[in-house]
């Protein structure tokens, strides 16, 4: 296998996980909507809730900038990475 | 200053963010020397309004790829904010809290969609699309699919769906400045237009990018600023985000307590159009998974594949940035949308809690029509009130209220100080202007650049193609104002049948030209073609009395427009033969970020 398809084969990888995270935030959790508001979640507001207002939303940001670095690591990895004078 | 322009980005904005604040402290100078409240309101509109149109004024260029894509130099968290304010439309800024306020939960999916769909923009097509380095949107689908059709579709697409966005947007524009102006809204649709094409026409990219982070800050400080204020006043929490959970149920408990009396269908015909009373409970999972979870699938997709946001990805300096720059554009967002619920439960507790001094539900209605702030919004048509079981004792149920009164009225209920409405109007200004000339620029780069330079006149100089820009921009503009002016249809219904059609046509056909090697122009053409035609005749059907099926609304038809697309392009890209070496060996090429991008730095 080429250097390339490796590096193919672990970005496709990621993009795996990161669609898998981005699955239970933003579906996963709203199937068991009314059953999980029943309890208090954090700050004491109900816990499906607080997802909607808060939760998945920072879930999000928070996961682009994970995979934006793990993405980087791999570029690195194989030699891909962009060099600033390009 | 010393140093380029790009290098001093954050001294002039920090300059920008403070002279904008000590603005907001003048005029709250001058209210209490006596400036009236409409004084106040047109000096905030006007002078954001001539800011803008100085930076866009600035921003002048005659060169491509500035006007395309501001010369790809727009660093990452710049780019964020620009994004962010690209983003949030009039809509997000004056409708969102009041949908929340009537519709809970099941209205919170937006919320959940219009974030969530930034991880799909992130994983799935903005690096690779910033590789390719195309212009447009159909740039990309015209050379990775090849020939003209291919491109033309996208273009197609693309019109469609931006243009139902922008109507929405220059309406938003039309109002605020009617308001905040106090001139009818027929003339204050085009003074709202004339401000957006002042950002956009002499700059394209370069201008919209720079006006767009004005635009942010703006916008951004007008809707955090009476949020933690009101907060405060009301005695909630000193940082709402974190302190309201005891407010918000005691909104449950009053709800209990009040119940949801259901108005006979006669009483609520003499409630003016577009008022609605609370209906639903307010942190209560009040609709299906299903219902919740398609309009937020809907909403997620529909936003990777809208193109005057993934544009604004091809103006990063790199692909690294333009992945970073994803998340600060979330960020960015974010700070908005999570203040949207609590706003919504700060105006709703301060309306209907009979222990705070400015709760109205359980008061006399002599009482409640004695109050300025309820004569000054019935007045403007949005709250109103009618003794439907005739006890002269207002109830949950016989108070009616427009969308917009939560984001315009809230801070005056609160009794904060006048200037605090017009930073409001200024923000709400902002965050519809800031939209409208995304997509009015999107819509006419791809003419310009795809049909008229690609496909009419290959041979046409830079100048004479930057002129048809600019004539097209001024065409499409005046197009929506007058659409506008017409007001078919209300502010939010147009901005989610935008998001429809753009995963209908452009979803896949976007996605697969990265991840599936083997698709091909005829598969991709079908897919475009096929899916908005099928998401078109599916909101067509539902509008006339059609059931639907399988849940599908006619705010969700995208999920079915997208799945003929995929199975279109599918089948009919495995029945084609596969595409040749070239276009194999282009694919390879963007999947690695370092190397040179696909197409030239000025095509």
């Amino acid at each position: 296998m080429s250097n390339q398809q490796k590096h193919w084969e672990k970005t496709r990888g990621l993009l795996f996980i990161t669609l898998a995270i981005w699955f239970v935030f933003s579906i996963g959790i709203f199937l068991f909507g009314a059953e999980m508001n029943e309890v208090t979640g954090p700050f004491g507001y109900p816990w499906t809730y607080w997802f909607t207002c808060q939760g998945s939303l920072g879930a999000f940001v928070i996961l682009i900038f994970w995979f934006a670095n793990r993405q980087e690591k791999i570029d690195e990895e194989f030699g891909f990475s962009e060099r600033e004078d390009e | 200053m010393k140093g380029n322009f790009i290098d001093n980005l954050p001294k002039i904005y920090g300059i920008y963010t403070g002279g904008f604040v000590g603005f907001i402290i003048i005029m709250a100078i001058a209210e209490q020397m006596g400036m009236t409240a409409k004084t106040i309101g047109i000096a905030f509109v006007a002078f954001t309004v001539f800011i803008y149109a100085l930076i866009g004024y600035l921003s002048r260029t005659a060169q491509a790829d500035a006007y395309y894509v501001a010369g790809r130099q727009v660093p990452t968290v710049f780019n964020g904010m620009a994004t962010a304010a690209d983003w949030m439309s009039g809509a997000s800024f004056v409708a969102m809290a009041g949908g929340i306020y009537f519709k809970g939960y099941g209205y919170m999916a937006l919320l959940v969609g219009w974030t969530g769909g930034y991880v799909l923009v992130a994983s799935l097509l903005a690096p690779y699309l910033r590789k390719f380095g195309c212009y447009t949107v159909p740039d990309f689908i015209g050379t990775r699919y090849g020939g003209n059709l291919a491109r033309f579709s996208a273009v197609v697409v693309l019109t469609v769906a931006s243009f139902t966005y922008v109507t929405a947007q220059i309406n938003a524009t039309g109002t605020i400045a009617s308001v905040a102006l106090d001139i009818p809204f027929q003339y204050a649709v085009y003074v709202g237009l004339i401000s957006i094409l002042l950002c956009s026409m002499l700059g394209g990219m370069r201008g919209v990018t720079w006006t767009q982070v004005a635009q942010y800050i703006v916008l951004i400080i007008a809707y955090l600023l009476p949020v933690f204020w009101i907060s405060n006043k009301m005695g909630a929490g000193f940082f709402p985000h974190f302190m309201l959970a005891d407010e918000v149920a005691r909104i449950g408990e009053l709800e209990q307590q009040f119940g949801f009396v259901k108005n006979a269908a006669a009483d609520l015909k003499s409630v003016p159009k577009g008022l609605a009373g609370i209906t639903k409970a307010h942190s209560a999972v009040n609709a299906t998974p299903w219902a919740f979870i398609s309009l937020a699938l809907a909403m997620m997709m529909g936003t990777a594949s809208l193109p005057h946001v993934m544009m604004r990805y091809f103006t990063t300096p790199s692909v690294k940035a333009a992945r970073k720059s994803v998340g600060w554009s979330l960020f960015f967002i974010f700070l908005l949308y999570s203040s949207a619920p609590m706003l919504a439960t700060l105006s709703k507790l301060s309306l209907i809690d009979p222990n705070l001094p400015t709760g109205i539900i359980g008061k006399t209605f002599a009482e409640v029509e004695a109050i300025d702030w309820y004569q000054n919004w019935n007045q403007a048509n949005l709250m109103f009130i009618s003794d439907f079981n005739g006890n002269g004792t207002l109830e949950l149920n016989e108070f009616f209220m427009g969308g917009k009164a939560v984001v315009l009225a809230t801070p005056e209920i609160a009794g904060l100080p006048y200037v605090i409405s017009g930073l409001v109007a200024a923000g709400g200004m902002a965050a519809a202007m800031s939209t409208a000339d995304g997509l009015i620029l999107a819509i006419a780069n791809a003419i310009s650049h795809d049909v008229y330079y690609k496909i009419i006149d290959p041979k046409a100089e830079t100048a004479k193609r930057l002129l048809v820009a600019r004539v097209l921009l001024v065409i499409i503009g005046f197009a929506g104002a007058t659409i506008a002016a017409m007001e078919i249809q209300g502010i939010l219904g147009s901005v989610i049948w935008a998001f429809d059609f753009a995963m209908s046509g452009l979803f896949f056909p976007l996605v697969l030209g990265v991840w599936w090697k083997r698709a091909n122009r005829q598969g991709a053409i079908a897919g475009m073609l096929g899916g908005l035609v099928a998401g078109a005749w599916y909101l067509v059907w539902v509008r006339t009395g059609g059931s639907g099926f399988l849940g599908i609304t006619q705010l969700t038809f995208g999920i079915f427009g997208s799945a003929v697309s995929l199975v279109l392009m599918v089948v009919v890209s495995l029945m084609t033969a596969e595409p040749d070496k070239a276009t194999q060996k282009m694919v390879d090429d963007v999947r690695v970020p370092s190397g040179k991008s696909i197409l030239g730095k000025s095509h």
